[in-house]
């Protein structure tokens, strides 16, 4: 297959980002694979920790995006109504090590969140196991790793990180 | 004289008009939340955590629990211990992690090591100190004044003179009882803590916790989801009672359409799951006959315990408790609960289950924690909009889940406590 630049991957990450920040969530989906999956697990977990059997924040396979995402441009999804403004920063990126056809990717992020005059800030690294293909990537699996301890700051993730 | 101070009651009750109101004041007064300290934190029954949090000599876990720093740990006998999280030195906190096995615990200020019970082993420079230093209690760790435990769920109390847990929890032991059983082996803390905060206060979320009414408008979206998911739904309707047990406990128990890993089936858990739940609600059966059985594999149980922990044994098992940090401020902690012998399917289910509903990521809790911040939020007109109304139910011989009973029963309890009114 042929090479694939570190700035290949972060064309694709700002373009996630942006997304996310114009509240094109159906579009955002349209990023991931038919069997991907979307963690954001507990903060006192193991990196590699599974949700099979931890409890995380956010354990969702394609269907439950789906219908994440779904919810999230619906007006009685009361906490991003009206949708808050959000600033998803990427940085750090590493392509990792290949696996199969897929790359691991890790990126370091801080997001903003605002809304009803207060601002709340998110911040970690994304692990990402991307699919190359046609010139771009899909998403198969985005793991967020937070660095805070737990949402006590935040008090919810309701946006998508 | 402040506001609070002229006040002798924070409702309004007439129970012929059915009339039950409460002061916004309750939610917004920095004399309030003093009184709370005074009354309820340092006076009740407060949750410390799960045995099964502690699995082996050694293994401990630090947190706040009503605005003290605990230690809590299980010895080297494998009894647990509740120590105060505090050298008895010059006070630094002891063990700065939040969990972890150790064989001692040592302050790093001066350099005192204490037993995993709290007993003051050495001190660097010990000869300068009187002989019988290391005998003298004062030495040691403090434990906490009182420390007793119900099912392994682990309770703490800062009044010496309180009565026991067993008597505090009374009628509640019955409801611990019928969620506790349905595990053959025990219930654990499944790995993974949810830690968040609201920009509400702390009754805020009591009143949420058990409150039936909210959830086809509050909780639109997550029954949509329900609707849309293939076989979400069992064939089941929202049907249940409500029930006030004493001392600012109360429970909701009821049905409802959604899955329960013990043990109500759901299309899209298919053949096999089918067979997981006959098989644990036969081993019920057998165990409790059918009655009990049936009471613990299909009604749902929000369960309330005065003043901040929820044990609710809904689509997963959750246990949850909050604190004040200002009147506009709570932080919350939530666990899992499941059965220790449950299998890796039955595990992976009621886990995928709890996200969807449960916690600060789920479908449902970011719009709690929205409802709750907007109400605090409101609080802001009550100098002129003064009341909460919780009069939904009143009168009637058998409340509805959705009614409001169980808030009238933490309110009143609430009010005696703070005002000082003997019950």
């Amino acid at each position: 297959m042929q090479t694939i630049a570190r700035t290949d991957v972060e064309d694709f990450l700002f373009a996630e980002a942006e997304l996310l920040d114009e509240w094109r969530l159906p579009e955002w989906l349209e990023l991931f694979t038919d069997d991907a999956i979307y963690y954001v697990p507990a903060t006192d977990l193991a990196v590699d920790a599974s949700p099979d059997n931890n409890l995380f924040y956010v354990a969702d396979d394609r269907f439950r995006l789906s219908e994440r995402v779904k919810r999230l441009m619906k007006r009685t999804a009361h906490a991003e109504f009206p949708h808050s403004r959000t600033r998803h920063l990427v940085s750090n990126v590493r392509i990792r090590k290949q696996i199969g056809d897929d790359l691991e990717v890790s990126s370091a992020f801080i997001t903003y969140r605002t809304k009803d005059s207060v601002t709340d800030t998110y911040f970690g690294s994304n692990r990402y196991r991307l699919a190359p293909g046609n010139g771009t990537f899909r998403i198969r699996e985005k793991r967020c790793l937070l660095d805070s301890e737990g949402l006590r700051a935040q008090g919810r993730v309701s946006i998508i990180l | 004289m402040n506001a609070f101070q002229r006040m002798n009651t924070a409702l309004m009750v007439d129970e012929g008009k059915k009339i039950f109101k409460v002061s916004r004041q309750a939610f917004v007064d920095p004399d309030i939340l003093e009184a709370e300290r005074a009354q309820i934190f340092d006076k009740c029954w407060l949750y410390l955590g799960h045995s099964s949090e502690l699995p082996k000599p050694g293994d401990f876990v630090t947190r706040m629990v009503g605005g003290r720093s605990i230690l809590f740990a299980r010895d080297s006998k494998g009894a647990l211990r509740a120590m105060l999280n505090t050298c008895a030195h010059r006070g630094a906190q002891v063990c700065r992690e939040k969990h972890g096995n150790a064989k001692s615990f040592q302050c790093f200020y001066h350099g005192w090591v204490f037993g995993l019970d709290g007993t003051l082993r050495s001190q660097p420079g010990e000869s300068s100190y009187a002989e019988d230093f290391k005998e003298r209690s004062t030495s040691n760790m403090q434990q906490v004044p009182r420390f007793e435990s119900y099912r392994d769920l682990n309770f703490i109390c800062f009044d010496r003179g309180v009565e026991s847990l067993s008597d505090y929890l009374g009628p509640v032991k019955e409801y611990l009882d019928v969620i506790c059983d349905q595990a053959e082996t025990g219930m654990t803390v499944v790995g993974g803590t949810q830690e968040y905060s609201m920009r509400a206060n702390w009754k805020l979320l009591t009143e949420n916790s058990i409150d039936g009414y909210h959830a086809l408008t509050t909780h639109a979206t997550y029954l949509d989801y329900l609707k849309s998911a293939t076989g979400a739904l069992a064939q089941v309707a929202f049907e249940g009672s409500a029930r006030d047990l004493g001392k600012g406990h109360a429970v909701l128990e009821y049905k409802a359409p959604w899955g329960r890993p013990v043990a109500q089936w759901i299309p899209s858990w298919g053949e096999e799951g089918k067979r997981e739940l006959s098989r644990l609600y036969d081993g019920l059966v057998k165990r409790f006959g059918k009655e009990r059985a049936d009471r613990i594999a299909t009604f749902n149980r929000n369960l309330f315990i005065f003043p901040n922990l929820v044990i609710n044994d809904i689509m997963a098992v959750t246990v949850r408790t909050y604190y004040p940090a200002a009147p506009d401020f709570m932080n919350i902690s939530a666990w899992a609960l499941a059965p220790k012998e449950e299998t890796e399917w039955a595990r992976k289910y009621r886990l995928f289950n709890f996200l969807e509903f449960l916690g600060p990521g789920g479908f449902a809790t970011p719009d709690d924690v929205e409802a709750l911040e907007q109400c605090q939020r409101g609080f802001r007109n009550s100098a002129e909009a003064q009341w909460n109304d919780i009069s939904k139910g009143m009168g009637k011989a058998n409340p509805s889940y959705d009614d409001e009973l169980q808030m009238r029963a933490f309110w009143s309890n609430w009010n005696d406590r703070v005002f000082r009114v003997s019950a």
